[in-house]
């Protein structure tokens, strides 16, 4: 790929996703973007990046292109220990702090294909002599309609449902067609999927109490992590709660939040008292 | 140094099981059906077995049930990894007492979560 190529590209996902692909990323840029080109009835890169420079490709090629960047593999009960916390500590603590309503938001931010909302669904259903004659909304946003309406239908190859998904949670809760794994419909009704750009304010999503904002940051520039969490704070009551990734942090991007001391992982807002606490 | 069995006929699928294990830190030891597998299990339990099901001699369900039988041998952590990929071959896995369920193809990672799971690795 030509450097003014390469450049190109670059500028185009940063400006549409605010995805930051390095000089390193070329090889992940063509692997990616060759069954694009093709699916556009183009032979190669070297005819799909002149159809997005003069914008012959329309809005559809954008799109495809960006999404093509952004779909980042996912799993089950990622790192595991997030969910356990979640069960543990911040399920109980809000359930604590929201007594009165019986009612808690939860935002999966960057929900990729569904393994993240579907695990907190997961997790619910696991708990559900706890959760009893609660009401929890779960929504499930990402950048990429492909992805989401993969999310919606809840449809996994082998590889992805063995990635995290212990067995006896894969018997219980999916049905195998063909050879595929689909999730049940009881869990699936329990997820809304949306498309959602993180670079647009969320006000347009309603309150949440828990946000999940886990292994997206890290793709952002300085400038624009701030916008997102700064996004977050706004749209989350005083004692909500924030999960990020384990590569994340919110220390020096903004002061909006504060790590929960002994909740790895797990932020708050600074101008409030978190309803999770380590016990 | 815990020990891990790889039970499988294909010495390939050994090869390669043998690399990913031994990089989760466990000591390897081989058997190509579930004969030679009961006799070392015999011999010494180990900590895990990674399992295959279709294999001459003694398949890897009749090794199960056999190592379930063994003073000890229900705290062997069992994972089937296998190319019979349905919900009824799973289903009578964990019936006869294995603990997790690899569905072939796998890869590193599918192998170091599985055994994450189930505490092998802590």
């Amino acid at each position: 790929m030509r450097v003014e190529d390469f450049e190109y590209l670059a500028k185009l996902l940063k400006d549409r996703s605010g995805l930051i692909v390095g000089k390193d990323k070329v090889y992940l840029l063509e692997t990616r973007l060759m069954p694009v080109a093709r699916r556009h009835g183009l032979k190669g890169l070297d005819e799909l990046i002149p159809k997005l420079r003069s914008g012959s490709g329309g809005e559809k090629l954008m799109v495809d292109v960006t999404e093509a960047m952004t779909t980042n593999e996912s799993l089950f009960f990622r790192d595991t220990r997030p969910f356990d916390l979640f069960r543990d500590h911040v399920l109980p603590g809000m359930m604590q702090a929201r007594g009165g309503q019986r009612k808690i938001r939860i935002w999966s931010a960057a929900c990729s294909s569904g393994q993240e909302p579907y695990s907190l669904a997961i997790l619910l259903k696991e708990n559900q002599a706890k959760v009893s004659g609660w009401r929890f909304d779960i929504v499930a946003t990402d950048l990429s309609k492909e992805i989401v309406d993969k999310g919606k239908a809840g449809l996994y190859t082998q590889f992805e449902v063995q990635r995290g998904l212990p067995i006896q949670l894969l018997v219980k809760y999916f049905r195998q067609t063909g050879d595929k794994w689909q999730i049940d419909a009881g869990l699936r009704s329990m997820v809304q999927f949306g498309e959602f750009n993180l670079l647009t304010h969320p006000r347009s999503l309603g309150q949440f109490d828990i946000v999940f904002c886990r292994n997206v940051l890290i793709y952002f520039d300085q400038p624009t992590k701030k916008k997102v969490l700064e996004g977050i704070a706004d749209i989350m009551p005083k004692d909500g709660v924030l999960y990020l990734g384990g590569a994340e942090t919110v220390l020096g991007v903004t002061d909006r939040f504060k790590p929960i001391p002994g909740l790895r992982g797990i932020y708050q807002r600074s101008d409030g008292e978190p309803a999770v606490k380590m016990a | 140094m815990k020990t891990c069995l790889v039970v499988d006929d294909s010495r390939v699928i050994r090869t390669v099981a043998r690399k990913i294990i031994e990089e989760l830190g466990f000591e390897v030891i081989e058997a190509e059906d579930g004969k030679v597998a009961l006799e070392k299990s015999e011999e010494r339990l180990p900590d895990g077995v990674l399992l295959d099901w279709n294999m001459p001699n003694m398949d890897g369900l009749e090794y199960l049930r056999a190592l379930r039988q063994l003073p000890g041998g229900d705290k062997v952590s069992v994972v089937f990894c296998t190319t019979e990929n349905d919900m009824r071959h799973i289903q009578e896995a964990l019936a006869a007492g294995a603990d997790e369920y690899i569905m072939k193809p796998f890869d590193a990672e599918i192998v170091k979560t599985k055994f994450e799971m189930l505490g092998l690795t802590a």
